[in-house]
């Protein structure tokens, strides 16, 4: 584990790009979603892109290995759904385990072999830990705005089952991301907590929020540094921002936080703002161009690319980073 | 006074809160406290909600930093009121954007408080009254939970009530949490015990003192802590004379923030500024607190008869109130506060002819202000809902007026769907936008996410609703709405068709949906603008003019958008050729060629070309991108490109030595004269040889920019001036010989890198040849001294554009050139039946000498162009379009 710690210090890491818009291309059709094991399964299951991990493992290991070739340090395990409550949604509770467990391995299959190839470039999985699509602290009823459809104790619980398969199936990291409500986050890091001191191990954990509007707020209203605040309880390997916003745009709220914690610092921003048919066509010059500004600001110790960004994208941000050292915390400013 | 501190507590509400050397004393809200406000106490017993949150933004608004909350009373189910009343603070941003401080004596309270809150709470309270074990478990827990915690100087022993036992539990506690929990020291604050003075018995006289005294010691000794109390306790024999209670919490507060307590739960409205508390009253309270006579007690009661009353509370801002009617709805809305709204409300309907038209008048341009922040940034999601909750109270209001006119007007409430559509699981914006609008008195049946479509469709006619949302932020949402339009409209539906959500947009529901659909299909994109939007649509008054403007609007927006890139207009050929591109013939130096006529190269070394070889094309013959030479370092191309770089180096040394390669090029310089505006006469002594077509761009552009013409760059025959022209061809042989020998070991790699390097070498031999005419054989530009780089970056004067490519794509001018130098004679190359070269690596074209002469894209043509293009080439119209169809402007 001190592995990537001291890589951290050597240099700035890369983190790998969009999962989703790369599973795209491959047009999987429900019967491919499906496979031969779920044929039959009662429910839709396209869309359901966790599940390809067990029906198109190829598929993943491929995307997995253009990242590691495009020069990123970190891929995400194939996990973003992974719990029983995202995973409600298609009936597939039972099959958290097995989903997670899969994606991790076959990542760090992938990643083994990298590092076996360049030995100097220690290739790491991190386990992708989404936000589930509920909200612990915001009512989606009008009528009553003290409801809520989750509670913490649910996530807490459900985050648990998906980081001990996580960590079963061999990930180097835990990575929450795309935080939009800072409770949901919360309950994650307590259980992340408790498996930590069920199995007396340690695992670095990084975490990464989402800015939704113009306002510089998360979807739960808290500023960024509000954010940083409520969940430093916990010793990070590192805090910062991804999806929502393309690099241009989620730069304030990285200058925000950077300077007020000694953790190291995250952002795998969006290729630019979707167009209008929904996809992202920020090329990876561009995308390049505008973090290489927090490169110089000294802003960023690990960069990668959420939606809309591919293995081009994670070429050219890697070159770019390979030539800039990371971030140092040098004082935290009150 | 020096505090031991190296590290700061952060706290978070929805902002932060830091307590650094530079903030002021802290200020925690004491009201919404079960045990000190009986007020609160009884709302909550009540479940009013509503007016216990009213107390919370009251304090919050007076100045309060953060707020403690209790629920411990016997009669109430205190964690169920916790869990109601902290749910209930996160939907109000003006209240929870500060810290929150969960007060309890009960675990199982604290710890549901704890698991509610997002942002970094404080819990009141933990100690060591239970004994070190429970303690410990506590402090985990809360650590876990990311809270900072007071700690009460009370141990198995008691509560701490002197001096000495305040810093000794202080001590033990703090060695206990920073060394066996590992909690941030940062994060404990200490409540040292505040009680009541002049209560009469000895005792106590030395209450407040002692706090103060042990607050110096801890500040001094404990690094890091903070120090905070209930401060009305303090004054807790003088309930009734809140004067003398101001007095005394305001000078007990003076003395112990100078010595570091910086925390304190007090109620602003009792509290007097220290300064201006009279004199007398101010000795007599700090002989009391400060223990300075004996008989302070005695005194302070006596001299608190004459003392009356307590100044007005402190209150809300209320200047907004002396607005005009319009202004203050738009502040309520904007700031959701509900208190005044059903009396503004109610004067605007007095004023109004119709109740529904403060609806649609007054609180819509609330509504809408508060949209266009929203929109701007500056305001957020739950600050958004609040407004809507101010308007659902207002709405909810005037109903039963608009029931009693019942009449002319319809119904405001209508029945909406609401659906994340198939394949697609995300409904936070769905659900927001159903929360506004139900706020707004709609009723919303929300089908929720991965929606088939057949349930919609089913779900919208069994329910008889009056619009569908439809919601999606995945990519492929965008087809499932399509397809939902088109059964829509397939199953004759008529109500408006709403579409939301990230990846939705107006230009793929104007260009996609819209059309898919004869009735309303409407855009919106965000919750505050769905009210008016859904309003205008099931308003019967307005919605079929508000939708045939919505249809004309999408329309609109669709023929912009789809002509947009298209949407270039074109000048006739006649109004462009009067914008050519002007040249002043009787300043512009026109030198004559030294050498005149056909000249045929054969001898050439390819040694000689080598020099002019750009290879930045060579690597992207073999698709690895980047400039050379930093492709060769690159880090992700770099290695290959430098073996691939080797490879053709070795294979040219040998293709060199064994001039396996035959470079072979004609060229010729003639007399010429522009002629019927754009085209090139080419003359030898004064007759007509050849005739070369040019083409001008039509595109429509700003006053000052020329159409250009190639034609423009030669000397018009009406200026009497004879001007020059040249035409080349350059070509390599031999590679096609070559490769197939490789081809037939199968070698590939060898026979491409043949063609590649055969491709180089006729570039080079065409920049090579263009050198030697600029500097020898035209001879105008004798001094030229460029670098390689500089040709590849074309620093020379003059230009040699190639048939074909942009600023002349008609391919059929090749013909021309061959006609004049007899290419295929001199040296042997040939046009093919599309008019490609071969061998393939060959490059000809024409020579401008022209310093002003300069490269340019002829962009697309109109029809009138190519007619008389046709003429003037005395073909028929088919083969010029045929040639010339990737320019043609669509009609």
């Amino acid at each position: 584990m001190s592995n990537i710690k001291q890589a951290l210090q050597d240099r700035i890491l890369v983190l790998d790009g969009a999962m989703g818009t790369m599973l795209q291309a491959y047009k999987f059709t429900e019967t491919d979603f499906r496979g031969n094991r779920f044929k039959d399964y009662p429910t839709s299951l396209q869309g359901n892109n966790d599940l390809l991990s067990i029906t198109q493992p190829q598929a993943i290991k491929e995307i997995h290995a253009k990242y590691f070739e495009a020069g990123a340090d970190i891929v995400e395990t194939n996990t973003f759904s992974g719990t029983t409550i995202a995973m409600a949604d298609y009936q597939m509770e039972n099959l958290v385990y097995e989903l997670n467990y899969q994606s991790a391995k076959i990542a760090k299959e992938v990643a083994d072999l990298f590092t076996a190839k360049e030995p100097h470039k220690p290739r790491f999985v991190a386990g992708s830990i989404g936000p589930t699509n509920r909200t612990a602290s915001m009512s989606p009823d009008v009528n009553d705005p003290g409801y809520r459809a989750v509670t913490f104790d649910e996530l807490r619980l459900a985050y648990k089952q998906q980081v001990e398969a996580l960590i079963d199936g061999g990930v180097d990291i835990l990575l929450v991301e795309t935080v939009f409500d800072t409770l949901n986050a919360k309950a994650a890091l307590f259980a992340i907590e408790e498996v930590k001191d069920d199995r007396n191990l340690d695992i670095p954990i990084m975490l990464s929020g989402t800015i939704t509007d113009a306002s510089g707020r998360t979807l739960s209203g808290q500023t960024a540094e509000a954010f940083l605040i409520s969940v430093s309880h916990i010793p990070l390997l590192s805090i910062g921002f991804n999806c929502a916003l393309g690099a241009n745009l989620l730069q304030p709220h990285l200058e925000a936080i950077a300077n007020k914690t000694d953790f190291a610092i995250s952002a795998h921003p969006n290729a630019g703002l979707p167009n209008a048919f929904g996809t992202y066509d920020e090329s990876p010059e561009d995308m390049g161009e505008q973090i290489e500004e927090y490169f110089k600001k000294n802003l960023i110790n690990i960069i990668g690319g959420c939606c809309g960004t591919s293995p081009q994208h994670i070429k050219v941000i890697a070159k770019i980073a390979s030539k800039y050292k990371p971030r140092r915390v040098t004082e935290i400013v009150e | 006074m020096k505090v031991k501190q190296t590290k700061y507590m952060r706290l978070s509400g929805l902002e932060p809160l830091i307590l650094n050397e530079n903030s002021n004393f802290i200020n925690v809200g004491e009201r919404t406290n079960v045990a000190g406000s009986r007020k609160f106490l009884r709302l909550i017993k009540e479940e009013k909600f509503d007016e216990a949150l009213d107390i919370a933004r009251h304090q919050v608004d007076g100045g309060a930093q953060i707020i403690d909350i209790n629920m411990d009373d016997g009669l109430i189910d205190g964690k169920e009121a916790m869990v109601r009343f902290l749910n209930l603070i996160a939907a109000e941003p003006d209240i929870c954007r500060v810290p929150i401080m969960i007060d309890s004596s009960k675990w199982e309270i604290i710890e549901a408080g704890l698991q509610v809150v997002q942002g970094k709470c404080v819990v009141n309270s933990i100690s060591l009254k239970e004994g070190e074990e429970k303690f410990i478990w506590e402090a985990k827990q809360i650590k876990r939970y990311g809270a900072a915690v007071i700690v009460m100087a009370f141990d198995e022993v008691g509560q701490a009530d002197n001096y000495e036992r305040r810093i000794e539990i202080a001590k033990r506690s703090y060695d206990i949490l920073v060394n066996k929990v590992g909690f941030p020291s940062e994060d404990i604050i200490f409540d040292l015990n505040i009680f009541p003075v002049a209560t009469g018995m000895d005792e106590h006289k030395r209450n407040a003192i002692d706090f103060i005294e042990a607050t110096r010691w801890v500040r001094q000794n404990l690094e890091n802590v903070s120090v905070s109390g209930g401060v009305s306790n303090v004054s807790f024999s003088f309930r009734g004379n809140d004067g003398v209670r101001e007095a005394m919490h305001s000078v007990f507060l003076y003395h112990a923030i100078q010595v570091g307590m910086n925390i304190g739960i007090v109620n602003p409205a009792l509290l007097e500024v220290y300064d201006d508390i009279p004199k007398d009253l101010l000795e007599h309270v700090e002989d009391v607190i400060l223990d300075r006579r004996d008989d302070a007690t005695e005194r302070l009661l006596d001299f608190a008869e004459t003392v009356k009353g307590s100044k007005v509370e402190k209150g809300l801002d209320l200047s907004w109130r002396q607005n005009s009617l319009q202004d203050r709805i738009t502040h309520a809305l904007v700031k959701g506060i509900d208190a005044f709204i059903i009396e503004d409300v109610e004067q605007a309907r007095l004023e109004a002819e119709k109740p529904i038209e403060v609806i649609e008048g007054h609180l819509m341009i609330g509504m809408n202000v508060v949209g266009d922040l929203f929109g701007a940034g500056k305001m957020f999601l739950p600050q958004v809902v609040k407004s809507a909750r101010v308007m659902k109270k207002a709405v909810g209001y005037l109903n039963p007026f608009i029931e009693a006119e019942k009449g002319d007007f319809q119904e405001p409430v209508g029945k909406i769907l609401m659906a994340t559509v198939k394949g697609d699981v995300h409904d936070i914006g769905k659900n927001i936008v159903s929360v506004v609008l139900a706020c707004n008195n709609y009723e919303i049946i929300d089908l929720g996410v991965m929606v088939p479509p057949e349930r919609i469709i089913q779900t919208a006619i069994d329910e008889r609703v009056d619009a569908i949302g439809l919601s999606g932020l995945i990519t492929p949402s965008l087809d499932e709405m399509v397809y939902l339009a088109k059964e829509m409209q397939r199953q004759n539906f008529e109500v408006p068709l709403l579409i939301g959500g990230a990846t939705t947009s107006k230009a793929h529901t104007a260009v996609k949906i819209d059309t898919q659909y004869q009735n309303a299909v409407v855009h919106v994109n965000d919750a505050s603008r769905a009210v008016t939007v859904v309003g205008d649509l099931l308003n019967k008054k307005t919605s079929h003019e508000y939708t045939s403007k919505l249809k004309a609007d999408y329309e609109d927006f669709r023929t912009k958008f789809l002509k947009r890139g298209k949407e270039k207009s074109y000048i006739s050929i006649n109004e462009a050729r009067k914008r050519k591109y002007k040249i002043d013939w009787n300043t512009s130096k026109i030198l004559k060629p030294k050498e005149l006529g056909i000249q045929v190269l054969k001898q050439l070394s390819l040694k000689e070309l080598e020099p002019f070889i750009d290879w930045s094309p060579f690597f992207r013959s073999w698709d690895l991108h980047g400039k050379y030479p930093e492709i060769l370092t690159d880090d992700v191309v770099g290695e290959q490109a430098t073996q691939l770089f080797d490879d053709a180096k070795e294979m040219m040394k040998q293709i060199i030595s064994k001039q396996s390669l035959k470079p072979q090029g004609v060229f010729g310089l003639f007399e010429a004269n522009a002629v019927f505006e754009d085209d090139i006469s080419v003359q030898k002594k004064g007759e007509e040889i050849a005739v070369f077509r040019t083409l001008r761009q039509q595109l429509s552009k700003r006053d000052g920019i020329p159409n250009i013409a190639l034609s423009d760059f030669i000397a018009p025959k009406q200026t009497g001036k004879t001007d020059y022209i040249g035409a080349f061809c350059t070509a390599i042989f031999g590679a096609q010989e070559l490769a197939t020998l490789y081809k037939e070991k199968d070698d590939d790699y060898n026979a491409i890198m043949v063609q590649a390097i055969a491709d180089r070498f006729a570039e080079a031999f065409a920049e090579y040849l263009h050198k030697q005419v600029r500097t020898k054989h035209w001879g105008y530009d004798a001094k030229e001294n460029l670098t390689n780089e500089d040709l590849i970056k074309e620093s020379y004067k003059g230009i040699r554009p190639a048939p074909g490519y942009p600023a002349c794509p008609d391919h059929l001018e090749k013909e021309t050139i061959w006609e004049l130098l007899d290419v295929e004679k001199n040296i042997g190359v040939t046009l093919t039946e599309s008019l490609a070269m071969w061998p393939a690596a060959a490059v000809s074209g024409y020579y401008f000498g022209n310093p002003e002469a300069k490269y340019f894209g002829l962009g697309k043509i109109t029809d009138d162009q190519v007619t008389d293009y046709a003429v003037r080439k005395c073909i028929t119209k088919e083969k010029a379009r045929k040639w010339l169809h990737p320019n043609l402007a669509e009609e």
